[in-house]
């Protein structure tokens, strides 16, 4: 009986010492080697990303309405001014929504600004406004003007200034009518000249094409977006001449002169979008891809547009990467052809000959094919020196900066006089334009880098997440928020700037180099290191437990024998 | 999802890209086409914007289709930014395609090119190219930065003004120049990468504008020079003045750093043709087919950018781009025995004209040895002859002029050819003259030893001598012994700065003076440590290379030096700038050293874990058993002969007892 008692106490030892090392493992081992082996995962605001997830943009924009004389009787001049607010919904997809707000003020024109309608053509009386008051950034302002006014031809219905002002004839009417007939009547005139100096809705879709399915967005736009270079806080423009021929051509071009005279005020103008740098080279010998074919006809050498495609490669090696910075180039080239190789002419798809002689590849830049067999006689003692007229060459490629900038073509409905530019490259509308899609475009891009970077992070559980991450990723979010909440103030520059800090944080977020660390870390590997210690450790532990299990197990079968 | 995926690929384009550009690419021009045809293929460029998927599939599909899209010819729009120019047009435009009337504007750079070819005593030939590219500009002023390059290569011009670089110099390497058979060259390079800066005296963070700048240069030469960092980086007190004008004396703008380990070929060679303004295609350049540069027993390329002045008044400042190409030929060896050569055996192209930009093209050949041509034959012949004083010796050239027709002759080529006749003389001794090499044995400690010679048979001279040495040789500065003639020989300056692990290197610098026909020895001692095993390169037995050692020196002139600036000078003759007649600047590469260090075998770690998980695994095994095990009382055994007694009975069938 004293055995039997030793045997259970000796037996009841080994089972409790087995359960007392089970305990230490899982209680202290485990938590142990979790805490260990640990990857750092800093906190990111999921609740708020998955909130930018589906977008809800609003973009207001600030329209002054401004009667001139004679085109409100004097009972209708007496209920204004006044202001109105108009909202469009627009629901593009399931996850993103569109909203325009319009707020409209209509008011009677100051003394001062009737003296300057008064001028002898429109033009004057633009910049005469545009002295008189200088409108904030995003805003439009519409004077209204008399039918019988003489500042716009017969058959002009709206003129569209340099700065942020048009001029509307006013429709005859009834001097009867309340002020809300007149009103309503001129909406949809006042809605046109919006639609042309602030946004349009399939312009604003096209910017959002990061977020949302081809199908919605309509060729043209999409063509103007893919064009148009990724928005960037700078850019590099980068004149090249090639003169694939030194030993006939000796060129020399006025560069400098001429972009101090022909881009730089473009580039001033477009300072609140990105920083610009200006440089040129001259590559010799730098030859096409294509040989070109010659063409009986015309007895001139012709380049189809089909193989367009195939001419820059060749002189890309020979461009040369930017060495000192990252932001993208836009790369202008003027291609001299070799003596033996003129005139060289380029066809468009209709076999017809482009007549600035210029192609453009989108987000790359332009080339165009000068030709100066014309400049020398047979007789010329080679090499000739030939001065290239810079003035037909940055009108070429003014145009073609101006596409692959974004600053869209705009077609204005009937009716319609725009204004050009001037010498300023650029109208006040049409910057407005471009800030408003560059803006949506940011925020679009912005939100889809964070919103899949947090996606990823939150699939793959072994990326380290640092705390710079963390902090670019709020930031990012911060900034994103801000800029939404500036569009929908109507404060156009400041949601541009918002959007920028957003899209910087946001990519140098998803490019950080930490984030690639431990993302490839191998199973096997992880199997290989834990198996040597962990197998012969855990093995006698389960064991010793499922006899344990058994025993208790048996002792309770016995029991209800017993008691049976 | 789908979104996450395309995100993923971009990032996998741009990594790829990245280390496109970063590897040591066969052929630049390749890899960027390669890059190239990414960003024109839309379905890869649009890979970035998620939602474009579909469109992009649809066009990679058909390729015309995509084209379409992606080639517009500029058309609508330009009439109108025309017709906004006009205005400016008129007062601008001076009467385009009237070309009689046009006379050009002085241009601001001139390009030179040259050829030297110097048949070396040994029987080898040395060819060095020199290219020179000088831009009048103003670069003091910090404010008007230059961006408008004809000649002058873009992308160095952009880095001189983004890391405000003063002067620049860069070097690539293969093999060693063999001072006692070949004598000086007319630039000295040690085997390796070599790169010394002087940054302007404006600049605030120099450590950072080096470190972006070997990374912006690692891009632009295709080599590894991103592998400089502060572990090889010294700034040498007095053996790197400036060579060009600025009289720099702060040695905290200047860098300098050696990769003795770094393998030039042709990737190095593409990029350094391409920064010449006619290319490959026409001039000297056309020679240069890296079959051949690299089948050779010496080649070292390199640009030295340095400010310089205008003209011989110094009424200006200008840019100075020099590109130099040396390279020693084993004909002798390769020739069964035969000294000949010609442009074309060496090249195996020859040459037809001049690079139509260069204002000055020329091809010198040494024949000094053979005044009247008693020991070779050179052909074509030339009248003209150049005489011109190099590294303290009166050397006769013969000069070929490309920019002239009447060079080429009738076959409109030019293949100059050298018969010997006789042998040739002994050569003078290089005056000085310097070897390094490790001795000791053990994996634990060793001594360098540097070996200076003056050969000089009166003359006592001072050298500069610089050693860098990585810090995990650690030196110890203690056992420094410099003897010539076997006595003690006391340095008159010397500086040390002291390693720091993985930090910075061991920096010595000292003033030596050299007795006549002599031979001084510097020695130190020095350990070595033991890394971590992370820090080892992947071929650790291979060794680890320590720079070589720079000696540079006032070395004594036989005959007076030109120190006539107002003279035009051939390029190689002008390099280093003298500034007395009586003794020329000459700088002297030792070998760079290979040394074993001690190494772990690397499959160590693993062996490790599993040695001690079996270990803790069979300890913990007997512990367990120990702890859980149930022991009882187990009756004693009955003794030997009472079991063999059983199992007998049991046989039998009896019972047992």
């Amino acid at each position: 009986m004293a055995a039997m008692t030793a045997m259970e106490i000796e037996k009841r030892r080994g089972r409790n010492s087995a359960l007392a090392i089970a305990a230490v493992v899982i209680l202290l081992g485990l938590p142990l080697w979790w805490k260990t082996t640990e990857t750092y995962r800093a906190w990111l605001p999921y609740s708020q990303i998955s909130e930018l997830d589906s977008l809800q943009l609003q973009l207001s924009v600030d329209v002054e309405v401004v009667f001139s004389r004679g085109t409100l009787s004097p009972e209708q001049q007496k209920k204004v001014p006044l202001s109105q607010a108009k909202e469009q919904e627009h629901q593009v997809d399931a996850k993103n929504l569109l909203r325009y707000r319009y707020e409209t003020k209509y008011r009677t024109a100051t003394v001062m600004e009737e003296d300057a309608l008064n001028q002898p053509t429109a033009q004057e009386a633009d910049l005469s406004l545009h002295v008189l008051s200088e409108s904030a950034c995003g805003s439009v302002v519409v004077y209204v003007i008399p039918e019988s006014s003489t500042l716009l031809p017969a058959d002009v219905k709206v003129f569209v200034g340099q700065w942020r002002t048009a001029l509307l004839r006013a429709a005859p009417l009834p001097p009867a009518g309340s002020l809300k007939e007149v009103l309503s009547a001129l909406e949809p005139q006042v809605k046109q000249v919006i639609d042309t100096m602030s946004f349009s809705h399939q312009e604003i879709v096209g910017a959002l094409s990061d977020r949302i399915r081809i199908s919605q967005v309509s060729k043209e736009s999409l063509v103007d977006s893919m064009r148009a270079i990724k928005s960037s806080p700078g850019y590099e423009i980068t004149f090249s001449l090639l003169n694939p021929d030194p030993k006939s051509h000796s060129l020399h071009w006025d560069i400098e002169g001429a972009v101090h005279s022909y881009i730089q005020p473009l580039l001033n103008k477009l300072t609140p979008i990105a920083n610009f740098s200006v440089d040129s080279q001259i590559l010799y010998y730098a030859v096409l891809g294509v040989n070109p074919r010659f063409d009986n006809t015309v007895s001139a050498y012709t380049l189809n547009a089909a193989s367009l495609a195939h001419v820059i490669n060749p002189v890309e090696a020979r461009l040369g990467s930017n060495a000192a910075s990252s932001y993208p180039v836009l790369n202008f080239l003027l291609y001299i052809p070799e003596a033996h190789h003129s005139p060289l002419f380029i066809r468009d798809h209709g076999k017809k000959e482009v007549s600035s002689n210029a192609f453009h590849s989108p987000r790359w830049g332009g080339i165009m094919v000068y030709n100066v067999n014309d400049m020398y006689g047979p007789e010329a003692e080679f090499p000739v020196d030939i001065n290239i007229d810079m003035a037909k060459v940055m009108g070429v490629f003014l145009a073609q900066l101006r596409l692959l900038l974004g600053v869209h073509k705009t077609q204005p409905p009937p009716g319609f006089v725009l204004q050009s530019p001037g010498s300023a490259g650029l109208a006040d509308w049409e910057l407005d334009r471009l800030l408003w899609s560059r803006s949506v475009e940011n925020v679009a891009t912005a939100t889809t880098t964070i919103t899949s970077l947090a996606q990823l992070l939150d699939q793959i559980s072994n990326i380290v997440i640092n705390d710079n991450i963390a902090q670019q990723v709020s930031s990012a979010v911060t900034s994103l928020q801000a800029a939404m909440a500036e569009l929908e103030a109507g404060n156009l520059a400041f949601a541009l700037q918002y959007s920028r800090e957003a899209i910087l944080a946001s990519e140098r977020a998803f490019f950080d180099p930490s984030l690639l660390h431990l993302l490839y870390f191998p199973d096997d590997q992880k199997f290989a290191i834990y198996i040597p210690l962990f197998l012969p450790m855990c093995v006698p532990i389960v064991l010793s437990l499922l006899k344990i299990v058994n025993e208790i197990r048996q002792k309770r079968a016995d029991k209800l024998a017993k008691k049976d | 999802m789908a979104a996450l995926k395309l995100r993923w690929g971009a990032v996998f384009i741009l990594i790829f890209v990245s280390l496109f550009l970063t590897c040591k690419c066969d052929n630049v021009e390749n890899s960027n086409e390669s890059v190239r045809d990414k960003d024109v293929d839309p379905s890869a460029s649009q890979a970035a914007s998620p939602g474009e998927t579909r469109h992009g599939e649809e066009s990679s599909t058909e390729e015309v289709q995509a084209e379409k899209q992606q080639w517009h010819t500029t058309e609508f729009g330009i009439n109108d930014a025309l017709e906004a120019d006009k205005a400016d047009s008129k007062t601008l435009n001076d009467s385009p395609g009237d070309s009689k009337s046009f006379t050009p504007p002085p241009a601001k750079d001139h390009f030179q090119e040259e050829l030297v070819i110097r048949p070396l005593h040994s029987g080898d030939i040395y060819a060095s190219f020199q290219f020179g590219i000088q831009l009048d500009t103003d670069f003091e002023q910090e404010e008007k930065k230059v961006s408008h390059y004809r000649l002058f290569p873009k992308s160095l011009g952009q880095v001189l003004s983004k890391f405000s670089v003063q002067e620049l110099h860069i070097s690539f390497t293969q093999g060693y120049w063999r001072t006692m058979q070949w004598g000086q060259p007319f630039i000295p390079a040690p085997p390796g990468a070599e790169l010394w800066v002087w940054f302007h005296n404006t600049v605030l963070n120099v450590d950072e504008n080096w470190k972006e700048l070997t990374n912006v240069l690692s891009g632009i030469f295709c080599a590894s020079l991103n592998f400089i960092d502060s572990t090889n980086t010294v700034q040498p007190t007095a053996s790197f003045k400036p060579l060009g004008l600025g009289n720099a004396t702060d040695h905290r703008f200047l860098r300098y750093a050696t990769l003795p380990r770094e393998i030039v070929c042709t990737e190095n060679l593409t990029p350094w043709k391409k920064l010449l303004p006619c290319g490959s295609k026409a001039g000297l350049a056309v020679l240069m087919k890296s079959e051949k540069l690299f089948h050779s027993s010496f080649h070292s390329q390199a640009v030295h950018i340095r400010p310089v002045c205008k003209d011989w008044q110094c009424s200006g400042t200008a840019w100075e781009l020099r590109q130099t190409l040396g390279v020693v030929f084993d004909l002798y060896t390769s020739g069964q025995g035969k000294k000949d050569w010609s442009l074309f055996k060496m090249f195996s192209r020859t040459l037809t004209e001049a690079c139509p930009l260069a204002s000055s093209s020329k091809v010198y050949v040494d024949v000094t040895d053979n005044p009247e041509s008693e020991l070779f034959d050179l052909s074509p012949a030339t009248p003209v002859l150049n005489t011109a004083v190099v590294l303290g010796d009166r050397r006769t050239y013969a000069v070929y002029d490309l920019t002239k027709a009447v060079t080429f002759g009738q076959l409109r080529s030019l293949n100059l050819l050298m018969r010997w006749k006789g042998e040739s003389g002994d050569m003078l001794r290089p005056l000085l003259h310097a070897e390094r090499y490790v001795a000791g044995f053990g994996l634990q400690t060793g001594e360098i030893h540097t070996l200076i010679y003056n050969n000089h048979p009166y003359r006592a001279f001072p050298v500069l001598l610089l050693e860098s040495v990585p810090w995990y040789l650690r030196l110890y500065i203690h056992t420094l012994t410099i003897t010539s003639k076997s006595r003690e020989n006391k340095p008159s300056y010397i500086h040390y700065q002291p390693s720091k692990d993985r930090l910075r290197p061991h920096l010595l610098e000292m003033l030596v003076q050299l007795p006549p026909h002599s031979v001084t020895e510097v020695t130190v001692q020095f350990e070595r440590a033991l890394l971590k095993w992370t820090e080892y390169p992947p071929d650790p037995n291979h060794g680890f290379y320590v720079g070589s050692s720079v000696i540079s020196a006032l070395v004594p002139s036989v005959v007076a030096m030109d120190i006539n600036s107002t003279l035009e000078r051939p390029l190689f003759s002008s390099f280093f700038h003298t500034k007395e007649e009586s003794s020329y600047f000459v700088r002297v590469y030792t070998e760079p050293l290979l040394v074993n260090l001690p190494t772990p075998d690397f499959s160590m770690p693993y062996n490790v874990i599993c040695l001690t998980c079996t270990v803790v695994a069979v300890a913990y095994g007997s512990f367990y058993n120990l702890l859980t095990r149930t022991f009882q009382v187990e009756e004693p055994s009955p003794p030997l002969a009472k079991r063999l007694a059983n199992i007998i009975r049991r046989i039998r069938g009896v019972p047992p007892l």
